[in-house]
Formats: structure tokens, C-alpha cells, sequence
């Protein structure tokens, strides 16, 4: 088997027993991302000389015979909008092009001190707004499965670096679906765990209340391995719930699992979706679980509650990029011009888009109506999940309602905002919630099928997934890795 | 009838209190003032991108003493974002508190005045950097360029907002002064205005005698010492008086004051003023100080300035008099009373140990000079026996507080040692012996003339008689002399 189609703990065990050299992992990887990412154009930016640097004080600390953690040499791309100390950092947006921070988010460090070697930084939405990393400030990424579609979004470049093959490992950040829709639509895994079960210090914040970090990989046991080294207590954020996950039992199977299906995500699903997920009921039903459809009222307000929310932190958290400290400054005749030139020239369209309507739910004589109400609606979700858990282990939902669509194929903001209509509610209420392949939909495009279960519950959420992907048909591959033979991933 | 009686003054207070935390509210820098322009500075006081907040454990420990402090009911709060863009805000919004305050409903007692003055509401906040505007204005408009310190970005900060229940610029101060002592005496705050420990805003308006309904009140900004609150609540009440007067109407409005000029000037109109949008901040989780906490804060709390007064006016023997409340006010605002209830202790009269506590002692603390509350009661012994006139007595008050030592030792030092009894003795008997003429009225009866011969006694001894020694003996040797 090729390096690149190995997954990640056969990497680190491989590195560890010395049947492969960190150095190889890499060098493997970053040819391969050299021969491709022209193509894909998943990273933004690729730290060849960083991660050699890296594997090679990997290999001399296993030829020490030291310890070198879960992951050792296992390559891993991180979305650009957690920071790596150093490391120019943009959440592609002009505003911050060239910033560099000087410290390392949580996640990354944690990833690291497992061994992992940071291989790059990739592509989004600009500020993680968006489904289709069509809205980066710098340029679009495309599907690895099919190079005239989108990846989805907003971290399009993280789920489309692991499905090309460039690293099996990434991180993504998910407010709204952000990491669970592009693994669909690139037909990988991608996980959003519980609200605070991932240290956010270092995720440059689009919606405080909702981001979380979660790990993409090609199979639900990397994705496990993954999120096992990075949920744990952070001191430096206060909404850490100071737990941490333990992957052990997540093979155990769904035998005599209660699972619905839940009523208000299946509207609007395309019909190739729809089949995939009726073969991913069939399929857990064989495995042993028992599955009833069921209805939570609630989520069918979650995307108007999420376009309030949402916007309303990130009008505040973008506040900051104002031209006086860091990133783009467009000189004006005085304080305020600057601001206003700084921010018209940095900001994309999406971003001022939320920007508005986020100031205006927050303004005074509408907030009770807007950004009041909707947080009402978000302890209303929250009930009507907490309703279905009382009957149901999990619950599962198409991821989106469609496979990935071509480019400029929804220029319409409403119909873009669409694509996360079953993934939002989850965040709303803080629950886990991933997305698993299932197999080719509409145009052989893949389609994820979205687990989801109550707040800290990823255990019954993996076990869930472990159960679709034994029963899921073979992955989707990019072309020229059909071409090359190298068959399916892991 | 002039303006002032025919119009009442209405003021409000809005104190900003520096926590003297070791740290900043939300990350691990040093909460210190004076250090190199942005040295003390880190990626959470700087509002960089990815930077979270973690809350200060003391500062809340010190908001909860200044709640308890102002008989405030200390209760569950949120931190909510304040949103408005300012160079000197690194996030652009302030972390703050604003519908759900960690402590309300308290009131503060005003001495001199009488009457207890209403606390609204403290809460927790972070402080925001320092400009510098360079350019003609000094404002940031028209400035040529700006600088901005950060090391007081994020340094704790609690807001004490006071209700509408003063009445005059004099309440005012003695509000400010009086919460200042309490402030102080809970650890909380140093309270140096000078350095921006306090500063003040001051809410002003006036409304004719006999009406009910208040006027439209202004704020007044930058407020750094008593004078400046006195002087602004003056001006302003009389600028808006004058408005009324002449048929106009006050203008809500932001107001800056200028001490140099003594006059307030418009900053932005309630039209102008921004929309905060305020919400509850994402980053932090609420606040609530469970009952052990509080409980805590309670038992350490020390013995505040209301119970401290209490104390000296029992020494006083009854109900002081307002000069004497005054005075009581500095010893307690300059941590002397002890000084006070050492001397009453030690047996010497309070309205001495009270007045050169609040007028001498105060007046070396104010110049960095200490002495022991030991020195201070050895030098009132000193004064009160006689040994010392209230002028050497001070004398000697500063030197000690200079050079430290024994109180013998300073009047030795500045040639205070008094004659022995015996030498006062002669002294008596040379006087009256180089004055026969006066010696001979005095024998008849002129008192008035024992002050003629302190002056030749002292004059012939260099000031080292004591002049109520030498009384007693003149007295003496005149009563033998008929006898």
C-alpha cells in the first residue's frame, strides 16, 4: 500500500516499530501534494521545510529510543484559522494576510506534543463563513473527486487535502456544519464534538458560542485516534469542560441501539441522498439496532435561530480588525476612515454580509425580537434533542441535503445557507455530531450520513459511525489516484 | 435672589476603581503602573486573534469585599461584550458587566452630611490601553498621529455607580472621599486618583426649588481629584442653571472638563452616542460566587471606615461636631485613627490627638513621612504636660518623621530641653529683680503684666523656659512674697 493511502495510527505504529521513517511519511506526502494541490489547491500555505524539520527530530528521538506519542509522524493539516506560532495565519481573508501570531493554539500544540507533523495550513470561507470555500479571500478550493465541484465548507481545504490524500489527518472548525458538510461533500469523516470538549484558545473565533474544533480523517478510527489527542481541560478557555475522550469501546457495535431518524432534516434532501440514507438505516438495522423516526420540532427553526447568532458574536469577535495592531491598514484622513477603508478593502462580501446583519440583531430596539429570541429558540432545540434522547441512544440525519455542487452553482445567499439546515441544530444545542461516508449519490458524488448524540455522548456517536463504515461501500477516490491503482482508502 | 436658591442640584456618580490584583482581569500579565509603554502585554490583553479570556479569581474576591464594603447584595452575574471602536480597545469591544451585575442595592453613609447616598450597582470590567494623541488638539481628532500604551488593557476594574442622591458638589466630594477610605480599607484598590487608581464621572443636572421632576442630566468625564469634582459639579450646575434661567433647555449630553480652563465642554450629544450592543460575552461562563465565597471575603473583611468613625466618636464623648467629623474623615481616609484611639488610650485629650492626627499627621503623610503611633503619643505627652509648646511640638513631629529615633532624642536635637524647675526658679528671680517697676504692679494685682515677664524670661533663656513653669513659680514667689 502507498504511504499516502495509509491510515493514520498505521503510520505511527509503523514510525514507532521503525518500518518507516517520519522523513518518509512526509516526503511521501508532500509529493504528493506537490504533484496535485495545483489541481485542489487545499492549503494555502505548505510548511515542507517546517514538517521535514519535524520528521527528521521525530526519527532521531525514536532512534533515542524516547517516547514520541499516539501520532508520531503521522502528517496533519490544519485549517488556517487556528494559529501556529510563526506561521502566517489568515483565515483567508486579506484583512490578516501576513499576520503572524505569536503563540500556538491549544489544539495545534496538542497535536504536536502526539507526534503529529504540521504539514500545512489550508483553505476556507474567508472567517469560516460559508459552504463552499468559495468565499476565501485568496481562491477557491476544488472536490478532489470531482475538480468542477466544491468541496463544501467552510473548511473545504481540510476535508479536501485528507480525501486527496495529502494528509490523513486534519483539523477543522465547525459553528454550523463547517467540518461535517465538506466531509460529506469529499466523502471523508469529519467530527464536531460537544461544546467545550475541545480547547478553542488559538481558533480565531467567527461565533464564539457555537465554533468547535473537530478532526477529519478517512476512517472513523483516525477520526477517534484524533479527537482522543485533542479533548482534554484547557486552562486558557473557559468554556473547556475539563473531560477529555476515551476511543477505547468505540468497535463494540449498535446491537439493541435505539436510533431515530430525525423527521425535520429529511425535507428538501435530494432523492440520491435520500437512497443513501434509507442503505445506512437498512444497514444499522442488520447490525442490530432498532431504528423509529422521530421528530424534533425545534430544529426546523434552527436555521433562522443560527442566522441571528451567528452573525450577532461574529459582528463583535471581527470588531478587532480595524487596522491599528496587525494585518491590512488603509490609511485614511483620521481614525474613522481608517477604520471604514481598512474594513472595505479586507473584508469579502459574505463577511460583511454577516457583519450587518449581526450589528443590526444586536442594535438596541431589535435585540429582544432578534438575537433575544433567538437565543429562546436555542434552549427550545435544545429541549426537543433532549425530548428524542430520552427514547433514542442517536440520531441520524442526511449531512446535506445534497452532494457537492459545482462552482457558482448557488450564488443566492439563502439557497448556500441551506447546506447546513441539518448540521446547525447540533451546534445550536452544543451537541456532537459526524458526518460518515455512505457511498456514492447523485453524479457517483459521495454523501455522509450525520450522526448525532447527546452532550458528551461521543462514545455512542463513534460506535454509531464504526457501524456505517463497516457497512458503507468503498470511499471515492480522486481520479489520478485510480489512475496510480493505488485502490481505496482506509 | 441669586441662581444657586433658586434652583437644587441633582448628582450622580460613576466611580471607576483600579483592583490591585496581581494580575490583569483575564490573563497572567502584571497589574502594575508606571512600566515601559506596552511591556506588560500578552496575545489576551491584546485582543489577538484566537485569544480567550479566563477571569481573575482575586478580582473577584475584591468585588465581592467592595460589594459587602457598600451593603450591596453580591448575586449570580454575566459578563456581557460592550461594543464600540476605539484605538486604545484592542478587541474593539470591552468585556463588562451590563444587566446582571455582580453586586446591587447598597448605600453608602455620607458623615458630615448626614445622609446615605444609594449604591445602584458595582460591577467587574476590564480597563482599556492609554492614548496618546500627538498633534495642536491633543484629541484625537486632528491629531497628527496617536500611541497607544496596552499595559493597562484588561488591568480589573470595578464600577461603583452611585444613585441621583446627592445634592451639591460638597456631597459629592465627601461621597467620592468617603468611598475612596472604604476602598482602600478593603484592600481592593490603592486608590491613587492621581495614577487612575479612581477616577470619577459625574452625572449633573438641576431643576427649579419646588419642582419635582428632575432636569436633563449631562455627564462629565475625566474627573481626577476632589478639586476637579467640586469645581466641574459647580460649573456645570451653573452653566445649565443659566440655560433654564434664560428659557432654554439642557441638552442631554457627554461633557469634558478642563481643568486648566475650569469650564465643561461637549463631547457627543445623546444623538451621537453609540449603540453599545451589548450581549452576553461567549468566552466566559456566568458568574456565581457561591455562598462559601462570600462568606469568605466576609470574614476577612477588615474593620471599615463607618464602624472606625463609630469608634472615634465615642472617644469624642458623644456627637462630634462637624469640624471635628471632618477631621475624623482624614485620620480615617489616611489609615490614623489608630493614632487617635492610641493618645485617648495613653490618656491625653481627643480633641489634641484628633487634631494634630488629622492636621500635622496628615499633612507628613502626604509627604511620604511616617512616624510610630508610640512617637506620636510620646510627643502629645510631651505637649500636653507643658514641656513642649504646640509649636515645638509639631516641630518635633516632623523630625521624627524625617529622621526616626526617640522623642527625647528630637527634642534634644532641636534645643527643646527645658529648663529644670530650679533654673526657672532663678530665671523668676532675675526678672523681677531687673524689673522693679513691674514687679511692684504686678504685686498689686496687674496680671496682665506675667506675660511681660515670660517674654523677658524667654528673651534671657533663648526660648528654652516653659512658659507655664514659669507662670506657676512667678505666681508663686508673688503669693509667698504677701504671705
Amino acid at each position: 500500500m502507498a504511504i499516502v493511502d495509509m491510515a493514520a495510527r498505521e503510520i505511527a505504529s509503523a514510525v514507532r516499530n521503525r518500518e518507516l521513517s517520519a522523513t518518509e511519511v512526509v516526503e511521501a506526502h508532500l509529493s504528493e501534494i506537490s504533484a496535485h494541490d495545483r489541481e485542489v489547491a487545499a492549503f494555502l500555505l505548505v510548511l515542507a521545510d517546517e514538517a521535514r524539520h519535524r520528521a527528521r527530530s521525530i526519527d532521531e528521538a525514536i532512534a533515542r529510543g524516547e517516547e514520541v506519542g499516539p501520532l508520531a509522524g503521522v502528517p496533519i493539516a490544519v485549517k488556517d484559522n487556528m494559529t501556529l506560532r510563526g506561521v502566517e495565519t489568515t483565515c483567508a481573508s486579506r484583512i490578516l494576510a501576513g499576520w503572524r501570531p505569536p503563540y500556538t493554539a491549544t489544539v495545534v500544540q496538542r497535536v504536536e506534543s502526539a507526534g503529529a507533523i504540521v504539514i500545512g495550513k489550508t483553505n476556507l470561507d474567508e472567517f469560516a463563513m460559508g459552504s463552499s470555500t468559495e468565499n476565501s479571500g485568496f481562491f477557491p478550493t476544488r472536490n478532489p473527486i470531482d475538480l468542477s465541484r466544491v468541496p463544501g465548507g467552510s473548511s473545504g481545504g481540510s476535508a479536501a487535502a485528507v480525501a486527496a490524500r495529502f494528509t490523513p489527518l486534519a483539523l477543522g472548525s465547525d459553528t454550523g456544519g463547517s467540518i461535517r458538510q465538506p466531509a460529506s461533500l469529499c466523502g471523508v469523516v469529519g467530527a464536531k464534538p460537544t461544546y467545550g470538549l475541545v480547547s478553542r484558545y488559538g481558533l480565531i473565533a467567527f461565533a464564539s458560542s457555537l465554533d468547535q474544533i473537530g478532526p477529519f480523517a478517512r476512517s472513523v478510527e483516525d477520526a477517534a485516534a484524533l479527537l482522543s489527542v485533542i479533548a482534554s481541560r484547557d486552562p486558557m478557555d473557559s468554556t473547556s469542560l475539563g473531560v477529555g475522550f476515551d476511543a477505547s469501546g468505540i468497535a463494540e457495535g449498535v446491537q439493541g441501539m435505539r436510533i431515530g431518524v430525525v423527521e425535520e432534516m429529511l425535507e428538501g434532501v435530494s432523492s440520491g441522498v435520500a437512497s443513501v440514507l434509507d442503505s445506512a438505516i437498512a444497514a444499522l438495522e442488520a447490525a442490530g439496532a432498532a431504528i423509529e423516526r422521530v421528530s424534533v420540532p425545534a430544529a426546523r427553526y434552527g436555521l433562522s435561530a443560527y442566522y441571528l447568532i451567528a452573525p450577532a458574536e461574529a459582528s463583535s469577535n471581527l470588531a478587532r480588525f480595524d487596522g491599528v495592531r496587525y494585518g491590512l491598514r488603509v490609511e485614511g484622513e483620521d481614525i474613522t476612515e481608517t477604520y471604514l477603508r481598512t474594513r472595505e478593502r479586507g473584508f469579502g462580501a459574505e463577511v460583511k454580509r454577516r457583519i450587518m446583519l449581526g450589528t443590526y440583531a444586536l442594535s438596541a430596539g431589535y435585540y429582544d425580537a432578534l438575537y433575544g429570541k433567538a437565543q429562546q429558540v436555542r434552549t427550545l432545540i435544545a429541549r426537543d434533542f433532549a425530548a428524542a434522547y430520552e427514547h433514542f441512544d442517536a440520531l441520524i440525519s442526511p449531512t446535506s441535503p445534497t452532494v457537492a455542487f459545482r462552482f457558482g452553482e448557488r450564488s443566492d445567499p439563502l439557497s448556500m445557507y441551506m447546506s447546513d439546515v441539518c448540521t446547525i441544530p447540533s451546534n445550536l444545542a452544543g451537541h456532537p455530531g459526524m458526518s460518515v461516508p455512505f457511498g456514492p449519490a447523485e453524479n457517483g458524488m459521495p454523501a455522509g450520513v450525520q450522526v448525532l448524540a447527546p452532550a458528551l455522548r461521543e462514545g455512542v456517536m463513534f460506535r454509531v459511525a464504526m457501524a456505517l463504515e463497516a457497512a458503507a461501500s468503498e470511499a471515492a477516490v480522486p481520479e489520478w489516484a485510480k489512475a496510480a491503482g493505488s485502490g481505496g482508502a482506509a | 435672589m441669586s441662581l444657586e436658591d433658586k434652583y437644587l442640584i441633582t448628582v450622580g456618580l460613576e466611580v471607576h476603581c483600579e483592583l490591585r490584583t496581581a494580575t490583569k482581569l483575564f490573563c497572567g500579565c502584571a497589574n502594575v503602573f508606571g512600566s515601559p509603554p506596552n511591556t506588560n502585554i500578552c496575545p489576551v490583553c491584546l485582543g489577538l486573534p484566537g485569544a480567550l479570556p479566563v477571569l481573575n479569581r482575586r478580582a473577584v474576591e475584591y468585588a465581592i469585599a467592595i460589594g459587602l464594603a457598600l451593603n450591596c447584595d453580591v448575586r449570580r452575574s454575566v459578563f456581557a461584550r460592550k461594543n464600540y471602536f476605539y484605538p486604545d480597545m484592542p478587541k474593539d469591544f470591552q468585556i463588562s458587566q451590563y444587566d446582571e451585575p455582580i453586586c446591587v442595592e447598597g448605600y453608602l453613609e455620607l458623615p458630615v452630611a448626614g445622609k446615605r447616598v444609594g449604591i445602584v450597582r458595582a460591577h467587574i470590567e476590564e480597563d482599556t490601553g492609554k492614548t496618546t494623541h500627538v498633534g495642536s488638539s491633543g484629541r484625537i481628532q486632528g491629531a497628527d498621529f496617536s500611541l497607544v500604551d496596552y499595559n493597562r488593557s484588561g488591568i480589573p476594574l470595578v464600577e461603583i455607580v452611585s444613585a441621583p442622591d446627592m445634592e451639591s458638589a460638597e456631597e459629592a466630594r465627601e461621597y467620592v472621599s468617603e468611598l475612596r477610605a472604604i476602598l482602600v480599607a478593603t484592600g481592593a484598590t490603592d486608590g491613587k486618583m492621581e495614577e487612575g487608581s479612581l477616577r470619577v464621572d459625574a452625572n449633573v443636572s438641576v431643576h427649579r426649588k419646588g419642582t419635582e421632576e428632575l432636569g436633563t442630566r449631562c455627564e462629565i468625564k475625566n474627573l481626577n481629584s476632589l478639586r476637579s469634582l467640586g469645581r466641574a459639579i459647580q460649573y456645570e450646575a451653573r452653566r445649565q442653571m443659566e440655560i433654564v434661567e434664560e428659557g432654554g433647555r439642557v441638552r442631554q449630553q457627554t461633557r469634558h472638563w478642563n481643568e486648566d480652563q475650569g469650564v465643561t465642554s461637549s463631547l457627543r450629544s445623546k444623538e451621537e452616542a453609540n449603540d453599545y450592543r451589548y450581549f452576553p460575552e461567549p468566552d466566559l461562563v456566568p458568574l456565581e460566587p457561591s455562598s462559601e465565597m462570600v462568606e469568605l471575603v466576609r470574614a476577612e473583611l477588615p474593620v471599615l471606615p463607618p464602624a472606625r468613625r463609630a469608634a472615634l466618636s465615642d472617644l469624642a464623648g458623644g456627637k462630634p461636631n462637624r469640624s471635628e467629623l471632618e477631621q475624623i474623615g482624614t485620620c480615617i481616609g489616611l489609615d490614623l485613627d489608630g493614632f487617635v484611639s492610641s493618645a485617648a488610650e495613653a490618656g491625653l485629650p481627643f480633641k489634641l490627638a484628633l487634631s494634630r492626627a488629622a492636621n500635622e499627621l496628615a499633612a507628613l503623610v502626604g509627604a511620604g513621612e511616617a512616624l510610630s503611633p508610640e512617637a506620636f503619643v510620646g510627643v502629645l505627652k510631651a505637649e500636653d504636660s507643658g514641656r513642649l509648646s504646640a509649636t515645638q511640638a509639631k516641630a518635633v513631629m516632623a523630625w521624627l518623621a524625617e529622621t526616626g529615633g526617640a522623642v527625647e532624642e528630637a527634642i534634644s536635637a532641636l534645643g527643646f530641653v527645658g529648663l529644670s524647675d530650679d533654673e526657672v526658679g532663678s530665671l523668676v528671680d532675675r526678672v523681677t529683680a531687673e524689673h522693679p517697676n513691674e514687679w511692684g504692679r504686678y504685686m498689686a494685682g496687674e496680671n496682665q503684666l506675667a506675660g511681660f515677664f515670660i517674654g523677658a524670661a524667654m528673651k534671657a533663656s533663648g526660648g528654652k523656659v516653659n512658659g507655664r513653669v514659669f507662670s506657676a513659680l512667678l505666681a508663686g514667689k508673688r503669693e509667698s512674697a504677701q504671705s
